[in-house]
């Protein structure tokens, strides 16, 4: 198996353990030397709160552990850190994650590489704790960096290239990672977690350079401004969510020379596109029930596969234009909603969508919710997905139409 | 009365913010509802970027008013009016300068207004000694003076005295076409059912006093302060803004302009208690050599705290800024010359510089009411 001949290879970089997303990115935090992190209970990112506690109890980690009041503190406490020239962690989930808005809308206009995961979870009401995307999502035009994890492994891989890529200061953006709450979060997978040796040679330390925060270096950060302003410091955000394209690339081949981990592509991770003529394309941890499905339309006979999506933001346009546009189908799903959007579909449905527009020859893009508040995607519900993409290929305005899967009438 | 030659009227009214913006608010909804009553469409606003208004830094509101809705859609397609047919001026000091925010620069009071338009200061001054502190006109213009002190409230207050109802007759005499007495004079009569108020608009209409300014006429005398904004490129990344070193002063923003009295100092009597060094808000204080505290009047707003926390009589005197020419520090002026410089503040402030003389009441003939001194925001300010 080719995940073992990995192991052989970089064994002198890595040992294995058993760990949940959570524990992963806790480890993470470790191996990362953070400075400060700030903690507020909810589901299902508490785990990495209790992971890393544990971690500092054990004497395996020196860290500001910092519990806030309320989601708002806590997200000010970082950023306010951060410009101090702390290295920084943080997350929250579902609500929690949306009553820290106010602070995580100023820490990406103020370019500060606050590190956190939002453990994805149903915004109440009613209240839930299963999986879906609008919480990380509700921050996608903001200026944060958004991957999503597939795995405990991905998890932590994925922290550790948050800050190298969210430090840079090419970039200098905070980093939202994704984690799919109990699918994700709370179950326990091998993970190769890597040597603190190995660590050190991939992220640098944190230098924020002429705008740290310091008695030395005097400065005002954040000033109230007029219409004068906005429009430069906008430009600017949007100039580092584009370079940000391309450190991610250089840090993906970076990581991948020292762990040979990480896949061909730092955005896209495809799974039986060779000869495939329909594609599931989606993120996250949907990616495990879609590829048991593929392999056994696979044995009926059917040429299908998977793209699955790493960085949601920056969005990676032209590698989606390249892939999607060898396919004649390709079935979005989202586990998110967006009420109301063009043809009701999902988010990624209509970002997909978009940025497919203006191709000659374009695949038929149909969308799916499914999977909402955690609801698992069945292999019936999969075999549901895949028909309605196959019976809609060929016109495109098949795909003008969003398809409710497992959902009871 | 004739139909207007043109489609539309732009009226800005420059004010010290807070104190004066009820006042120029109810200018600029006036001159929409009394053009109304001619069957003329209209708009009044403020000037977003504006608000939130610190004290007495000037601040500006508009009125347009139109022939009908597509005109005055066609006027509004610009928020702020890059050119204006009248600008307002309800403290005479304005007429130094506007220096509304940071980087905005010092504009000339008629900076907006078009050729041969009209400036329309409220003033007791004539129109010659409010033109001598006028920058130098680029293009000609009518200068017109509503007798009258600049009337100061508070925030949620208002000052009654009338100047809005001079303020409209007096547009009404340059304007007629937009804006008739007769509709000015009924509009203020159902709004007051004050047969004063009414006559307070014909008053200024007959006692505003014009006269033609040529180009090249006015003051060469005030500082230009000009900026260019920074790029995406060239800005600091993170809304990062270098900090001031200690002691430097803001070179993007002096604020001066917000000033309508200014602090004079009497070096003689001055006790060297800090008081004012420790209290002014805007730390516009210098220690001298021998212990005294001299006036930086390129940083001082003209609050007037250091003047109340004197505990000397007369030793800080505000006094109107229009009777200023320069900007200059005047401790070293009364080090080379004592007596001279003695002279300068009797004349200037019409207080005695010996602490011996009994000073007369009125000492500042004009200025009665234009004082933020007795800043009526304050706890210990009156609403009138």
């Amino acid at each position: 198996m080719a995940i073992q001949v990995k192991e052989r290879e970089h064994q002198d970089v890595e040992t294995e353990q058993l760990m949940s997303g959570c524990e992963a990115i806790a480890e993470a935090i470790r191996l990362a030397d953070v400075d400060v992190m700030a903690a507020y209970p909810i589901r299902p990112y508490d785990g990495v709160m209790q992971a890393a506690a544990k971690l500092i109890a054990n004497g395996k980690m020196d860290v500001e552990y910092i519990v806030a009041d309320g989601e708002h503190s806590q997200f000010e406490i970082v950023k306010h850190a951060c410009a101090v020239g702390s290295r920084v962690f943080v997350g929250s989930s579902g609500v929690g994650w949306f009553y820290a808005f106010e602070a995580i809308a100023v820490t990406a206009g103020l370019r500060l590489p606050v590190v956190a995961i939002c453990g994805n979870r149903a915004l109440d009401d009613p209240g839930a704790f299963g999986t879906e995307h609008n919480d990380s999502l509700a921050v996608r035009d903001l200026g944060w960096l958004l991957p999503w994890a597939e795995t405990a492994q991905e998890a932590m891989d994925l922290a550790l290239m948050a800050w190298r890529v969210g430090e840079d200061k090419r970039v200098s953006l905070p980093v939202a990672i994704g984690l799919d709450g109990a699918f994700l979060t709370h179950s326990q997978q091998i993970v190769m977690v890597p040597t603190q040796a190995a660590v050190n040679k991939f992220l640098p330390k944190f230098d924020l350079g002429d705008r740290l925060l310091h008695p030395d270096n005097p400065i005002t950060i954040a000033p109230q401004v007029d219409q004068d302003w906005l429009m430069e410091i906008r430009m600017q955000n949007d100039q580092a969510m584009r370079k940000a394209h391309d450190v991610i690339t250089e840090a993906h081949a970076d990581f991948k020379k020292l762990f040979g981990r990480g896949g061909d592509s730092p955005f896209l991770d495809e799974y039986m596109t060779d000869d495939a003529e329909f594609v599931f394309f989606g993120q996250g941890t949907l990616a495990l029930p879609m590829k048991v499905a593929i392999r056994r339309l696979r044995k009926e006979g059917h040429k299908v596969g998977l793209v699955r999506l790493k960085w949601f933001r920056p969005f990676p346009t032209q590698e989606i234009v390249k892939s999607l546009s060898r396919f004649k189908a390709v079935g979005v799903i989202d586990r998110d909603y967006s009420f109301g959007s063009p043809y009701y579909g999902g988010v990624l449905y209509n970002e997909v969508r978009s940025a497919l527009y203006s191709l000659d020859k374009r695949p038929t893009i149909v969308g799916f919710i499914a999977g909402l508040g955690g609801r698992e995607i069945e292999q019936p519900m999969a075999t549901d997905i895949f028909e309605k993409t196959k019976t809609a290929a060929g016109s495109i305005k098949s795909g003008d139409m969003t398809h409710w899967i497992g959902v009871r009438s | 009365m004739s139909d207007p030659k043109e489609t539309s009227i732009t009226v800005e009214v420059v004010y010290r913010g807070i104190f004066q913006k009820t006042l120029a608010q109810r200018i600029c909804r006036s001159i929409v509802l009394a053009a109304r009553k001619r069957g003329h469409t209209g708009t009044a606003f403020a000037r977003y970027g504006d608000s939130p208004e610190r004290n007495g830094v000037p601040a500006k509101q508009f009125a347009v008013v139109a022939i009908n809705d597509l005109e005055l859609e066609a006027s509004m397609a610009k928020y702020e009016p890059a050119v204006v047919d009248v600008s307002i001026a309800v403290d005479d000091t304005l007429v130094k300068g506007v220096e509304s925010w940071a980087w905005y620069g010092r504009q000339p009071i008629w900076k907006p207004v078009k050729k041969d338009g009209f400036v329309l200061v409220t003033s007791d001054k004539s129109p010659d000694d409010v033109l001598a502190q006028t920058d130098t006109a680029e293009r000609p213009y009518s200068l017109v003076v509503v007798p009258g002190g600049a009337s100061f409230a508070g925030l949620w207050v208002f000052k009654d005295d009338h100047t809005d109802y001079r303020v409209l007759g007096a547009l009404a005499k340059i304007a007629p076409d937009w804006v008739r007495l007769d509709d000015v004079m009924a509009l203020i009569k159902e709004q007051t059912k004050d047969e004063s108020a009414v006559q307070s608009a014909r008053y200024g209409y007959d006692a505003a006093k014009m006269r033609q300014v040529k180009a090249g006429e006015g003051t060469s005398g005030h500082e230009k302060l000009q900026f260019t904004k920074p790029g995406w490129t060239t800005m600091r990344t993170g809304i990062v803004v270098d900090a001031r070193k200690p002691g430097e002063r803001n070179p993007q923003y002096k604020k001066y302009t917000a000033r309508t009295l200014r602090p004079v100092v009497n070096f003689d009597t001055c006790i060297k208690c800090t008081m004012c060094w420790l209290d002014c808000p805007d730390e516009c204080f210098e220690v001298t050599p021998e212990g005294h505290y001299e006036v930086v009047y390129q940083a001082c707003i003209g609050c007037g705290i250091c003047a109340q926390v004197c505990p000397v009589k007369d030793c800080i005197v505000m006094v109107d800024e229009l009777r200023f020419e320069d900007n200059e520090d005047k401790w070293q002026f009364w080090k080379k010359d004592r007596d001279g410089y003695n002279k300068w503040f009797e004349a200037k402030s019409g207080v005695s510089a010996d602490p011996k003389v009994r000073t007369p009441a009125a000492r500042q003939e004009g200025s009665g009411n234009a004082n933020p001194s007795a800043n009526p925001t304050s706890a210990s300010g009156g609403d009138d």
